[in-house]
């Protein structure tokens, strides 16, 4: 069955109707990609499937005791609060160390453990974040936004890691995403969303349906053409290299 | 004779219990930026104090109920369309104004406001010491209960809600816990500096503190100190006791902050 299914979901927040008739289902280890305008009802989504959020109308089912990880977009920390990022992995659960070291080495982040987490980068941050979402062993990884405020080169990183855990340890991905051309590469699914459903499926598609240019314009076609060609080569490099211009260019 | 026969004894005792607990607490009121509504709950308390002298109940019972009821109302109201601090502005002085404008229609009772208002720590009688110890120990057992849940819900509403944890019910959990030392603080410092207990020691610990363990033990001590400290002094230059704690706290707050600037670098 699906790990997550949801029927003709809305979702109202202080009387205005973020979502509507939404329906769509992540199943077993794909990588499902929510795009979509600003406003859109993206978090939303996200957040009421996480619980945060209670439903107005519609159902969510969960597959029973689906084990979920949530890389929230942003951490409000408030610079008063001191919590290092070993400190971080032991809540809401405390773990043993092993457990601990092995989810950030898994991120790529085993040297931040005893670093505050008000010192991180945002690249840093992102990884730590990712680490405590592996420690539930996740049958679904939920990420909002994961790479907003990195660099190309550092997004890029992250998709791959995103895609090599994927495989690794063979968990769905849930993700919003508002890097179409990247997206559109490391998704076997998208979902392009305006307050509902406009289209869905792989990301060939969306990118030729009629609601996803209507909303994103054509010129983001050429993007995917040009990335078809070329989504299985490696990203593991770390330097910065000239694809940034490649992504850009075709997008006007 | 035992212990607790010397006025100066209960005094320190009920200012080591106040102060045990307003720290660890006082952390979160930091960290989640609550200071407003600390001031609330514990204006909120003086009309406590007059409903209780008319209606001839405990003042503890009668500070504790009010208290209760503003927490609950503002946490309420929050997130409702009303700016926070407005309307926090609004309930908070409304309390106060309504409290002493209550006690003064309240026939043939002369009471001391000033005990209510600053807090009359020498007052402090056996069955006072024994409410003080024992909300003192239920904050902290609350605390220490929910203590994993609270953290998680302090940092991010969204991470806690996808591990099941309501951050509404936390907050709940911390309204009570308000509630529970403004009432038992009342006798110590009062209601108008009820939330400087609160707020002082934590702040001072959050220079030295790694972690939120380290500083709600931190702020435990130096709010403790404080109010040993604080009573000494009062003894000694014959000052009044309540502010006389809350000035030693601000005063370990600007050193900590100094030390804290020297030690770690202008971060």
């Amino acid at each position: 069955m699906s790990l997550v299914e949801i029927r003709d979901l809305t979702v109202q927040l202080g009387g205005r109707t973020i979502l509507s008739g939404i329906t769509i289902s992540v199943e077993k280890g794909e990588i499902v990609t929510i795009v979509g305008p600003n406003g859109s009802g993206k978090s939303t989504l996200l957040k009421t499937i996480i619980g945060a959020h209670r439903p107005t109308a519609g159902r969510i089912a969960r597959k029973k005791g689906l084990r979920l990880g949530y890389v929230p977009q942003k951490l409000h920390l408030d610079p008063t609060f001191p919590v290092t990022v070993r400190r971080l992995l032991d809540l809401p659960r405390r773990v043993p160390d092993t457990e601990a070291r092995s989810a950030l080495a898994r991120a790529g982040a085993e040297a931040l453990a005893p670093r505050q987490l008000a010192e991180l980068s945002g690249g840093q941050m992102q990884r730590v974040l990712l680490a405590r979402a592996l420690l539930s062993d996740p049958e679904l990884l939920i990420l909002d936004e994961p790479t907003q405020g990195l660099d190309q080169p550092g997004s890029a990183a992250f998709y791959e890691l995103i895609a090599m855990l994927r495989r690794n340890l063979g968990c769905a991905v849930l993700m919003v995403s508002h890097e179409l051309h990247v997206v559109m590469a490391a998704s076997d699914r998208v979902i392009c969303l305006n307050g509902h459903v406009c289209c869905e499926g792989a990301p060939a598609h969306v990118a030729s349906a009629p609601e996803y240019r209507a909303l994103f314009g054509s010129g983001t076609h050429g993007a995917l053409a040009l990335y078809r060609h070329d989504h299985d080569h490696a990203h593991d490099h770390d330097h910065d290299h000239d694809h940034a211009n490649h992504h850009d260019e075709p997008a006007q | 004779m035992s212990l607790f026969d010397s006025f100066l004894t209960r005094a320190a005792f009920a200012g080591l219990g106040v102060a045990l607990a307003a720290g660890p607490l006082g952390c979160f009121v930091v960290w989640r930026r609550m200071a407003y509504f600390g001031d609330a709950t514990a204006h909120a308390a003086i009309l406590g104090v007059a409903l209780a002298l008319a209606l001839q109940i405990p003042v503890f019972a009668g500070a504790l109920i009010l208290a209760l009821v503003m927490g609950v109302a503002v946490v309420g109201l929050a997130g409702r369309g009303h700016a926070a601090d407005t309307l926090l502005g609004v309930l908070a002085h409304s309390a106060l104004a309504l409290g002493l404008v209550a006690v003064a229609f309240l026939p043939g009772v002369r009471i001391d406001l000033m005990a209510y208002l600053f807090g009359d720590i020498l007052a402090v009688g056996r069955f006072d010491l024994a409410v003080i110890w024992g909300g003192a120990a239920l904050v902290l057992a609350l605390l220490a209960w929910r203590w994993q849940a609270l953290l998680t819900a302090t940092l991010d509403r969204d991470l806690a809600a996808a591990a099941g944890i309501d951050a509404r019910r936390e907050e709940l959990v911390l309204t009570v816990a308000l509630a529970l030392v403004v009432a038992v603080a009342i006798k110590v410092v009062g209601v108008l500096l009820i939330a400087a207990l609160l707020i002082i020691p934590a702040a001072a610990a959050r220079p030295f503190a790694t972690t939120p363990e380290r500083m709600a033990a931190l702020a435990a001590a130096l709010g403790g100190v404080s109010a040993l400290g604080g009573l000494a002094l009062a003894f000694h230059f014959d000052t009044p006791t309540g502010p006389t704690i809350v000035t030693l706290a601000a005063a370990l707050f600007g050193a900590a902050n100094a030390a804290g600037r020297l030690t770690f670098g202008s971060r």
